[in-house]
């Protein structure tokens, strides 16, 4: 039976950018640059690794379904999508953000339910459930703090980096629900039949952050 | 109702089609057969039962896998088993309690409310054996190489990889840390998940005793050759339990290893943790993310039913086993003829007496030799029923 080459999936955008080094790092380089491609399935410098780009969320599916052996996704999109049956064996370290609660400036307390804007609505209702909160949670796409400034929530939950959007809106983070950080997921099945294949990739990503790190 | 609900099956529940379901089942006769030569006994469990039995022992992790209903006989909730494993045990130990060795076997469909696995079947055709009332390596080495068997079947066993681990080195490290029931837990799914950097901060959030956070961190990593074997000793000195559940697991790799089989050993493997208290297994097939079967030891399960005996088995789909068989075409023989002529009657029993398949081509119908599976023909010659090639 030919051996399948290894696919690593990897989120398009930010997290792109700043993964590619380290898979550099690791040996592993695309053979054509993808913002100037419109391929979906990228070849590399290794003859038995391919790369696939796709949309953040669509990482997690991949990776479960054993279409990538590998995966790279922020803990985020781990979180609000689920990722059963997959091992998340490295942290690379980047992308780092945190998800939080914000409001708008000095917002009072909301007896009985909350209104929650959100695009993390499982994170989110979790998130209040543990807290002992009556939460409604509104499922929004986009521009979420918007969300409070036009009464259509209390509160929103989102990513936050600098927290200039919010300020620019007069919001204010609130809490802390959990860091962010961009994760590798690994397919379980392809960890115990091409064992030997991913922990060497995954090796020479955790040196490659190690170093970065110093 | 509108057209497409008539014939839209729901997610994870498939038709078998003809071909395929001949596969299937002669994969199943032959799978049983070899179980009987093994000395396991089939039995057939119920389909639907009271949820307090199904959900008992063996079955404590499958409550949302199990549909529901009410029954409307006694107004109790019956469940539909998603899981086999548990009725047998069931019937070991309450409705047979024999002293010798119990060999049982199982072929039945089961039902999950979700897939084991993402895509995948939410309707197994369970096949699988159990032996209870023995402790030790001999058992589980039985079990593994009646699964062998079974893959050979399939003529899967010189492609798969066989995962081994064992729950015991996990159990006795966290024995060994007086941990809370919440901490246990929540250790318990970072395992599933090998998520590091949540391994860590537990571990460095908590003062734990000797060596303790350092096996911990280590665990889920021991995984791929043997060798990790030597590399746990040092790493589980201090730690007796899990000593012991290292020993019984090399034993069987000392055996296993000589079979000619890919074997990848995974020290941090915590597949169904709660009911498995020994050897755990799985064959993977690379390139498929559901394991084509899995089993292990699940010793003191029957001890809700009154009597806790060590046990150990395995199961798998019967569907995924036959996946990769190819449906060869039927041959067989197109009669041309009418079962009010007595004489070709006789003709067309006699050819089946003989092993021959026999398609009746009935008036009036298109008889297509092709669809029907047939390459001869029964046709009436001067001296009575003869068989032509088409």
């Amino acid at each position: 039976m030919s051996q399948k080459p290894l696919t690593i999936a990897l989120s398009k955008g930010r997290i792109l950018k700043e993964t590619l080094p380290l898979l550099k790092a690791a040996g592993i380089e695309l053979l054509e640059d993808p913002s100037a491609s419109r391929k979906l399935i990228f070849d590399t410098t290794r003859d038995d690794v391919k790369i696939i780009i796709i949309r953040a969320t669509d990482v997690p599916p991949y990776v479960q379904h054993g279409a990538a052996d590998i995966g790279v996704a922020g803990k985020d999109v781990l979180m609000e999508h689920g990722a059963d049956g997959v091992f998340e064996p490295l942290d690379l370290n980047i992308a780092r953000c945190k998800l939080m609660v914000a409001a708008v400036n000095n917002a009072p307390e909301v007896g009985g339910r909350l209104r929650v804007a959100t695009k993390f609505v499982n994170v989110a209702k979790a998130y209040f459930a543990e807290q002992g909160k009556q939460a409604e949670v509104i499922k929004l796409y986009g521009a979420m703090e918007l969300a409070p400034l036009v009464g259509l929530a209390d509160r929103i939950v989102d990513i936050v980096d600098t927290g200039n959007t919010l300020r620019a809106n007069g919001l204010e983070p609130t809490e802390l629900i959990a860091h962010i950080s961009t994760r590798v997921i690994v397919n379980r099945a392809s960890m115990k039949t091409r064992h030997a294949d991913i922990q060497a990739i995954l090796d020479k990503l955790g040196e490659a952050v190690a170093s970065r790190k110093e | 109702m509108n057209q497409e609900a008539q014939w839209l099956l729901p997610d994870g529940v498939e038709e078998v089609l003809p071909g395929r379901a001949r596969v299937i089942e002669q994969l199943r006769r032959r799978t049983l057969d070899l179980y009987q030569q093994w000395g396991y006994e089939l039995v057939f469990p119920p389909l639907i039962e009271f949820l307090e039995s199904l959900l008992n022992g063996a079955g404590r992790d499958l409550e949302r896998e199990t549909f529901k209903i009410t029954d409307q006989l006694t107004g109790r909730l019956m469940g539909v088993r998603a899981d086999i494993t548990p009725q047998v045990a069931r019937m070991d130990a309450h409705s047979l309690r024999e002293n010798a060795p119990t060999r049982l076997c199982y072929c039945s469909s089961a039902l999950r409310t979700r897939p084991a696995v993402a895509g995948g079947t939410r309707l197994p055709y369970q096949i699988g054996v159990e032996l209870f009332g023995h402790a030790g390596a001999d058992s589980d080495l039985e079990v593994i190489s009646l699964l062998l068997e079974t893959l050979k079947l399939s003529g899967l066993d010189q492609t798969i990889v066989l995962d081994l681990g064992h729950v015991g080195l996990f159990r006795g490290l966290v024995e060994a840390c007086d941990l809370s029931e919440a901490e246990q837990y929540q250790l318990e799914d970072i395992y599933v998940r090998k998520a590091k950097v949540e391994l860590e901060s537990f571990v460095a959030e908590r003062n734990l005793p000797g060596k303790a956070g350092e096996a911990l961190l280590a665990l889920p990593w021991l995984a791929g050759e043997p060798s990790v074997l030597e590399q746990a000793r040092t790493l589980l000195g201090e730690f007796p339990a899990a000593l012991d559940a290292l020993t019984e697991l090399s034993e069987l790799v000392d055996v296993l290893s000589q079979k000619g089989i890919r074997l990848h050993l995974d020290l941090g493997e915590l597949r169904g943790y709660h009911y498995h208290t020994g050897c755990v297994f799985a064959a993977y097939l690379p390139g498929e993310s559901e394991p084509l079967a899995k089993g292990g030891r699940y010793d003191q399960i029957g001890e809700v039913f009154g009597r806790a005996r060590p046990a150990t088995g395995f199961s798998a789909d019967l569907k995924m086993l036959a996946a990769h068989l190819v449906a060869e075409s039927n041959s067989g023989i197109l009669a041309e003829g009418s079962l009010r002529d007595v004489k070709f009657a006789a003709s067309v029993a006699a050819l089946r007496e003989q092993g021959e398949r026999v398609v009746l081509a009935l008036p009036g119908a298109d008889n297509d030799p092709q669809v029907l599976g047939c390459q001869r023909k029964l046709v009436q010659a001067e001296n009575g029923w003869v068989i032509k090639d088409i």
